[in-house]
């Protein structure tokens, strides 16, 4: 047999130090015999990564002593991790989360997929992983923050966080990658998450970087019967975003909310690829995700829910609804419905349009400026998903980052 | 007399794409303390009167002017002419969810005050006005609390646009037929929350179908507009006369 190597998986890892051990090196060499994605497969048609895969990216930066966070936090328990290096000197978690940071040169329980180049990749080139259990019948109501930062310019950062809700907890992460620092940047994240039995588990991202980021999150959920999950993730920058949920309902009895909300402008392309695999009976997931898109900006939206055989009595909706500011922005929406089992009820919509003109004007004469008018559409049309973020210091966080990205107020 | 609040003169106004002519050398002077009745037939520019008023797009004025204490409104937008003074209550208000009655109101009103170099309003004295206006109309206040006209049935949107003209309080309120669709119990309502809101510094111009609207809101002068132009004006007893001859013979008169 002979092993191809991909030449391009070559020049990007040429860039990496991996670290030397029988591990990751092991994941290096299987991550040369993997391709970037091209635009003829399938999940990949409207995002094109050469930028990421041809792109100059170093690993090696100076860790800077002091970090301004303060602005950026929404909890007193948090970890920050500086391009992809946890600091443990500067992040705050006593209380209620049990934190494991080793380092990532053994295979633990991050179970990903590993004919996935991100992924590979990641678990090659990773220096830190993060473990974040939630004990059994914890109920937590200060949420933990996991602070992405981004310093210098042309880094990549390959991250590693290992959820386990365990059961009957409940709790909320919040994960952020804000501030402006760190151009031409790319993150490299991958999640696993464990929803055990009855646990209620809700992760809100915030994804509003270096507009000339590149960001690649691959996420991988597990649910136990009678389990909750929720994730909303909110994305108002960014030169690639690509998220990548995958949520496995192994258990009967769950529900699984998936909300976007996302506004970008410029040349922003911004993706979302969600993937529920109802797998047993009595079932429950709903998916919203809303785009607002200006300038040149691109979004794409595929969501895919699959039922099996033997899931019955599945409930599941999804809805993506855009709208397109600008005549030059655009968006590739694709909803998946592949059902097999017969008892279920399942219903997908997507609409794409312009604001409302008649209430635009409407709103005008009632002495409403006409760009406060399309302020207020737009923050009433991404509304329902904000609220969704049941934390009022991340919505207040959101609100002013939609101020100084977008000058819009709430 | 007032003074003079709205002064349009001989306005020619088309549908933009179409170049259709539909306002055709229109006259209409409307003073403080006034109330003024629009009637006509079906596709005689009532409507669209009220849209080049308030500046909808779609619509280009060819000829005349618009003027509202003497400053000419066609040179601004549609919300600079609301913060003038001037308010459409529309023939078909707009819903719009997610928007809550009560921030959109909040927002108008502020920016209303910021254009009039006054000082916002507070959370607290808005809140009352909210509750003295709303009682005006007998508007529920949960709606006014809820998302704009989303789910109101037709009298709720046509009270919640009268509720609207009370927080604002307009010098020039333009009702494009408020009455239709509303029961009597309704029009009674409305009629009277107009009622309590005219006063000697203020004019109200009401499009309308009907004669019965008038019974409740009694009009100084009545107008009938046809073919784009006011063919007749008279006291509120024309309006009557047009209740039981109809248009024809006004129509009839101009074509001889």
């Amino acid at each position: 047999m002979t092993t191809v190597i991909s030449e391009k998986t070559d020049h990007f890892l040429s860039q990496l130090s991996i670290p030397e051990n029988s591990f990751q090196l092991a994941a290096a060499e299987r991550a040369l015999q993997l391709d970037f994605p091209t635009t003829r497969d399938e999940y990949w048609k409207y995002t094109r990564l050469s930028k990421i895969s041809k792109g100059a990216f170093t690993d090696s930066f100076e860790q800077k002593e002091k970090l301004d966070i303060e602005d950026q936090l929404v909890s007193n328990e948090f970890i920050v991790i500086e391009n992809g290096i946890v600091r443990e000197d500067i992040s705050q978690y006593q209380k209620d989360y049990k934190i494991e940071i080793s380092d990532a040169s053994s295979p633990k329980t991050l179970k990903v997929n590993s004919s996935d180049i991100f992924s590979t990749i990641n678990r090659a080139a990773a220096i830190h992983n993060v473990k974040i259990t939630i004990g059994a019948n914890k109920v937590i109501d200060t949420p933990l923050q996991i602070v992405y930062l981004n310093h210098s310019d042309r880094i990549i950062s390959n991250t590693q966080l290992e959820i386990n809700a365990e059961k009957s907890s409940k709790s909320t992460i919040v994960i952020t990658n804000i501030g402006n620092e760190g151009k031409e940047s790319f993150n490299n994240h991958v999640m696993t998450v464990d929803v055990a039995e009855n646990a209620h588990l809700t992760i809100n991202k915030i994804q509003a970087g270096n507009p000339s980021n590149y960001n690649i999150s691959t996420e991988e959920i597990e649910q136990d019967q009678n389990s909750t999950f929720k994730i909303n993730t909110v994305t108002l920058k960014g030169a690639l975003v690509r998220n990548n949920i995958n949520i496995a309902v192994n258990g009967q009895n769950c529900e699984t909310h998936m909300n976007g909300a996302i506004v970008t402008k410029e040349k922003q392309h911004i993706d979302n690829h969600t993937f529920v695999d109802h797998k047993v009976s009595n079932c429950f997931s709903n998916e919203n995700y809303k785009y607002v898109l200006e300038g040149k900006a691109t979004g794409v939206f595929n969501g895919r829910v699959v039922v099996r055989q033997d899931a019955q009595v599945i409930n599941a909706y999804q809805n993506n609804g855009n709208i397109l500011l600008s005549d030059h922005a655009s968006i590739n929406s694709k909803p998946e419905l592949e059902i097999y089992a017969d008892d279920v009820k399942c219903s997908h919509g997507s609409t794409t349009g312009q604001l409302d003109e008649n209430a635009i004007f409407y709103l005008q004469a009632r002495g409403i400026a006409k760009e406060n008018a399309k302020k207020l559409l737009v923050a009433a049309f991404i509304g329902e998903v904000i609220e969704e973020i049941e934390h009022e210091g991340t919505i207040s966080l959101i609100h002013r980052l939609f101020k100084e990205v977008h000058n819009w107020d709430f | 007399m007032g003074k003079t609040l709205l002064d349009i003169k001989n306005l020619h106004a088309e549908i933009e794409d179409e170049g259709k002519a539909i306002l055709k050398g229109l006259n209409l002077k409307v003073n403080a303390g006034e109330v003024h009745a629009i009637m006509g037939p079906n596709g005689a520019g009532k409507s669209t009167l009220a849209s080049v008023v308030a500046g909808k797009d779609g619509y280009e004025v060819t000829e005349g002017a618009i003027e509202m204490e003497g400053k000419d409104l066609l040179d601004l937008d549609p919300d600079e002419r609301a913060k003038e003074g001037l308010f459409l209550a529309f023939q078909y208000p707009v819903e719009i969810p997610g928007v809550s009655n009560i921030n959109f109101l909040r927002t108008s009103l502020n920016e209303i005050k910021e254009y009039r170099k006054e000082e916002p309003i507070s959370a607290k004295d808005f809140m009352a006005l909210v509750r003295e206006k709303s009682a005006l109309v007998e508007l529920d206040a949960k709606l006014a609390s809820r998302s704009v006209n989303e789910g109101f049935s037709g009298g709720e949107k046509k009270r919640n646009e009268i509720f609207q003209m009370a927080m604002l309080e307009p010098k020039v309120a333009i009702l494009d037929e408020t009455d239709s669709g509303l029961d009597i119990d309704a029009l009674r309502i409305v009629a009277a929350g107009v009622n309590k809101l005219k006063n000697e510094n203020n004019a109200v111009i009401l499009i309308t179908h009907y004669q019965r609207l008038l019974d409740y809101i009694v009009p100084d002068f009545v107008h009938v507009l046809a073919d784009g132009k006011i063919v007749k004006t008279g006291d509120k007893s024309l309006a009557l006369e047009l209740e039981e001859k109809g248009y024809d013979w006004l129509t009839d008169v101009k074509t001889l």
